[in-house]
C-alpha cells in the first residue's frame, strides 16, 4: 500500500499524484518507472517517476486518464492509498556531458522528458527542451522547466500557444541554427518516430523511451518486447530507452494495440468518453 | 482384521488407489480443481499398502527428507493427527508439493513396490493429510526462541519460501521479499489454479507468516535496494536468493513479434496472477473463444498453457512439439489429463515462421522432425526433414520452451559469481555463493526445474545459513 500525499490537475484529464514510496523514492534516478495498481483487483500500469525526494520518501507521478485503470489512479484523492506501487524499474537515463542536448516531450510524455532534462542540465549540459501539446492545455510541465532555468520551446498543433505546429518542426529549426549533440524523446509513437527520422539525416545520436504494454516489469512475461537493430528486446529490463534509429516503431505500434476492444469496454465501464 | 496386523504379501495385493477426478467433459471448461482428493477411508487403504521397509528408500528419494516412513504408516493406523504432525515438521509447503510434485521420479520412483506392483501414491497421501490438517486449523509449529540473527530471502517461490520456513522455524528473523504484488512465485503466477487451487497457496504462506516471517510484496530486489544494500544498512546478516528462471525464451523465428504470439508466462500470469479468465477482469487476455491455440513446448508449462487455453474456450488446442510424446519432459500424468481433456498432440513439428494479416497471426508454418542421433539429454536429436513444410491455421501461438536466468541481480551485483548460463555459482553442498554471507537456490541456480528441487535448495541453504549464523560467520 502506498499513500497518496497530495494531487494537482495539470491539464484536462492529466493529474499529478505525490505519493509515499520511500523505497522507490530512495533508489530512483531519472528515466526510471513505477508499475502501480490502485486496486488489489486492478491491472498492472507502468507509468514513469516524473521526480522524487529521497529523505522525504515520496516520488511523483503524472497520469492522463486513457482508460479504466489510469482514470482510477488519477481519481486517488490525497490521503488515499494506492493497493501496489513498484519501482523504480528500467534502467535509468544515460546522464553524462554531452554538450548541447535537446529533449523533447510530447504530451504526457513530457513528464518522463523532464526528469531526464533536468538531471542533463545538472551534470554540465546545456539543455533545450521542446514541449508539445496539441493543444495549449495538453502542454505540461512547462513552468517547471523553465524554473530549472532551461531553455524551453512550446509548440501546440492548432497554434493556442508557443509555436504552431508539431515538435519536429522546431527541433529541425534547432538543428539547423544550433545543432544538437544529443537528443531524448517521450511521447506518442508517431511523434517519437519523427524525431527519428528528422535527427537520423543528421547522425544525431537519439533516445527514445518507450511504452510498451507490459504486466511484470522484471523481465518475467516478455509481453513488452520491442525490436532494436533487429534484435528482440525487453523495455522493461533493457530500456525503456533505447537507441531510436534503430527502434521498429510500427512494430511497436502494432503490438501496443493488441486489447484495443478490451481497453474499449473497459473505458466504458469507466464512464469514460 | 485390523491393518496393523497385515501381512505384507496382504498388503501388497490391495491395488493402488486411484486419484479422484473430475470428468474430463466437466473440466475442460473449468477453472475448478481437477484432482479430488482421497476419502479417509481411501487414504487409509492406499497407505495400508506400504509395507514399512526397513532402510525406506521414499525418504531418500524426497528432496525435502519428509519422514515418508512414519506417516504413511500412521494414515494406514488412522492416527491421521499423529501423521499431520510430522508432515507439517517437515514439509512447510505439503499441500502444495502432494499437488504438483513429479512424484514418480522421486519418492514414488524410489518405492520398493514399484517395480512388480505400483508404488505407494505417496504424494496423494501427503495431499490428504495436509488438506485433512488445513481443514482443522493446521497442527502447531514449533518455532524457537529468537537468535537475534536477521535474515533476507528474495523472492517468495518454494525455494524462498522453504528457506524463509525453515530459517525462522530456527529462530532466527526473516524477511522475504517479492518483486510481485502476492506471494507465491511460479506457484501463483505459473501454475494453474486447476492444479493448484489459490486458497491453498494463501494458507501454506499464512502458515509460514505464523512462524514470524515477514513478507513484503512489491520489493524488486536490484532495482530498490540491492544485494549489499540488505547487507549494509539494512541489517542483514545474510541473504538467500530464490529469484527464479526469469526470462523467458522465444524461438527466433520470422513472425514472433505478431499480435497472437505470447511466451507461456505472459499467458499464465495473465490468466494466474492478473485473473483474466474472470468476466470482469481488469487484465486482459487473447479472446480464445472458439480459437485454435498452438503451444510449442513439451514440458509441464506447455502442458498448463494448453489446458488453461482450452478452459478459456479454444475450439483447438494442440501441443506442437519437435520431438516425441514420449521425450516430452512433462509429467506423465499432465499429458494424459490434457490429451482426456480434448487437447491434440502433434509430434515431431517445429514452427518456422509465423504468418500473420495487419499485425495480427493467422497461421503458422511448421516443418516435420524425424530423430536423429541421441543429443546432450539423451534424447534423439530431432532434425527437419527437407520439403516437409505445411501450414496450420492459428489465433494464438503460446511459446513455452523455457526460461533463462533473470539478468537484474546479475547486472546489480558486482560479486556474486555466474555461470555462462547466467545462473548464480553456487557450491551444490551448500548453496553458498561466491558473495559472502550470500545463499542461492532454486531455478536462479538449476535453471527451469522443479517446485521440490527448488524447496530442497531452499532447506538445505537454510540449514548451512543456520550453521554460520551460530558461529557467529
Amino acid at each position: 500500500m502506498a499513500r497518496v500525499l497530495d494531487t494537482s490537475e495539470t491539464g484536462p484529464g492529466i493529474t499529478r499524484l505525490r505519493v509515499d514510496a520511500p523505497r522507490v523514492a530512495r533508489h530512483w534516478r531519472a528515466g526510471q518507472f513505477a508499475i502501480i495498481r490502485p486496486t488489489s483487483e486492478s491491472e498492472r500500469v507502468p507509468l514513469t517517476i516524473a521526480a522524487a525526494h529521497r529523505s522525504q520518501g515520496w516520488i511523483e507521478i503524472i497520469v492522463q486518464a486513457v482508460g479504466r485503470t489510469t482514470a482510477e489512479i488519477a481519481s486517488t484523492p490525497a490521503g488515499a492509498e494506492l493497493a501496489d506501487v513498484v519501482g523504480p524499474l528500467g534502467i535509468p537515463s544515460e546522464i553524462d556531458v554531452f554538450g548541447h542536448v535537446v529533449v523533447v516531450g510530447g504530451g504526457v510524455g513530457t513528464a518522463v522528458a523532464y526528469p531526464t532534462a533536468i538531471a542533463l542540465a545538472g551534470a554540465g549540459n546545456r539543455v533545450t527542451v521542446i514541449v508539445g501539446g496539441r493543444t495549449k492545455d495538453l502542454v505540461i510541465l512547462e513552468d517547471e522547466l523553465r524554473a530549472a532555468g532551461l531553455t524551453v520551446v512550446v509548440t501546440t498543433d492548432d497554434g493556442s500557444a508557443g509555436v504552431h505546429g508539431l515538435v519536429t518542426d522546431a527541433l529541425t529549426a534547432i538543428i539547423a541554427t544550433d545543432p544538437p549533440d544529443r537528443v531524448i524523446a517521450a511521447g506518442p509513437i508517431p511523434m517519437m518516430r519523427a524525431v527519428a527520422e528528422a535527427t537520423r539525416p543528421h547522425g544525431i545520436a537519439t533516445m527514445a523511451s518507450l511504452n510498451p504494454i507490459m504486466i511484470d516489469g522484471t523481465g518475467m512475461c516478455g509481453g513488452c518486447r520491442v525490436r532494436v537493430g533487429g534484435e528482440v528486446r525487453f523495455a522493461c529490463i533493457d530500456g525503456p530507452e533505447f537507441d531510436a534509429h534503430l527502434v521498429d516503431f510500427d512494430l511497436l505500434a502494432r503490438r501496443n494495440r493488441a486489447y484495443l476492444d478490451f481497453e474499449r469496454t473497459q473505458r466504458e465501464l469507466a464512464g469514460i468518453a | 482384521m485390523t491393518t496393523t496386523e497385515m501381512s505384507t504379501k496382504e498388503r501388497m495385493a490391495i491395488p493402488r488407489q486411484p486419484m479422484p477426478e473430475l470428468a474430463p467433459e466437466t473440466r475442460r471448461r473449468s477453472f475448478a480443481e481437477v484432482n479430488l482428493g482421497y476419502d479417509a477411508e481411501t487414504a487409509i487403504r492406499e497407505a495400508t499398502r506400504c509395507i514399512s521397509c526397513r532402510r525406506p528408500p521414499c525418504v531418500a528419494g524426497c528432496p525435502v527428507g519428509v519422514r515418508i516412513d512414519l506417516f504413511v504408516p500412521m494414515i494406514a493406523a488412522g492416527d491421521f493427527a499423529g501423521a499431520a504432525q510430522i508432515v507439517a515438521d517437515d514439509n512447510a509447503l505439503a499441500a502444495i508439493c502432494g499437488r504438483v510434485c513429479p512424484q514418480e521420479a522421486q519418492c514414488e520412483g524410489a518405492c520398493v513396490l514399484e517395480r512388480k506392483h505400483r508404488s505407494v501414491a505417496i504424494g496423494n497421501l501427503e495431499r490428504f493429510i495436509a488438506d485433512w490438517d488445513r481443514e482443522r486449523g493446521g497442527s502447531p509449529v514449533e518455532v524457537a526462541p529468537p537468535t537475534g540473527h536477521r535474515v533476507a530471502v528474495v523472492g517468495s517461490g518454494p525455494a524462498g519460501l522453504t528457506c524463509a520456513a525453515d530459517l525462522a522455524r530456527r529462530g532466527h528473523d526473516v524477511t522475504v521479499f517479492e518483486a510481485l504484488h502476492e506471494p507465491g512465485g511460479v506457484l501463483a503466477y505459473g501454475i494453474p489454479q486447476y492444479r493448484l487451487p489459490r486458497n491453498i497457496i494463501a494458507a501454506e504462506v499464512g502458515r509460514i507468516r505464523d512462524m514470524g516471517v515477514a513478507l513484503e510484496t512489491d520489493a524488486v530486489i536490484g532495482m530498490a535496494d540491492t544485494i549489499d544494500e540488505l547487507l549494509g544498512d539494512a541489517g542483514f546478516e545474510a541473504v538467500f536468493i530464490g529469484s527464479g528462471a526469469g526470462a523467458p525464451r522465444f524461438i527466433g523465428i520470422p513472425g514472433e513479434d505478431l499480435v497472437g504470439v505470447s511466451s507461456a508466462n505472459e499467458f499464465l500470469t495473465r490468466v494466474n496472477l492478473m485473473k483474466a479468465y474472470r468476466p470482469d477482469a481488469t487484465t486482459p487476455v487473447y479472446d480464445l473463444e472458439g480459437a485454435h491455440v498452438a503451444v510449442f513446448g513439451g514440458g509441464n508449462t506447455a502442458m498448463d498453457s494448453v489446458r488453461t487455453a482450452l478452459r478459456l474456450g479454444a475450439d483447438r488446442a494442440v501441443i506442437m512439439y519437435r520431438r516425441t510424446v514420449e521425450d516430452m519432459p512433462a509429467r506423465r500424468e499432465e499429458v494424459v489429463h490434457a490429451e482426456d481433456e480434448g487437447v491434440e498432440i502433434m509430434p515431431l513439428v517445429a514452427p518456422v515462421e509465423f504468418l500473420g494479416e495487419d499485425g495480427r497471426l493467422t497461421r503458422v508454418k511448421l516443418i516435420r522432425m524425424e530423430q536423429g542421433e541421441p543429443d546432450a539429454s539423451g534424447r534423439r536429436r530431432p532434425t527437419p526433414i527437407d520439403s516437409t513444410e505445411f501450414v496450420e491455421e492459428i489465433d494464438v501461438a503460446i511459446v513455452a520452451i523455457g526460461n533463462d536466468p533473470n539478468p537484474i541481480l546479475r547486472r546489480t551485483t558486482a560479486d556474486l559469481a555466474h555461470t555462462s548460463r547466467g545462473t548464480i555459482e553456487v557450491d551444490p553442498a551448500t548453496g553458498a555463493t561466491t558473495k559472502r554471507g550470500v545463499y542461492a537456490g532454486g531455478d536462479i541456480v538449476t535453471g527451469g526445474a522443479t517446485v521440490i528441487l527448488a524447496m530442497g535448495a531452499g532447506r538445505l541453504a537454510a540449514r548451512e545459513m543456520d550453521a554460520g549464523l551460530r558461529h557467529g560467520e
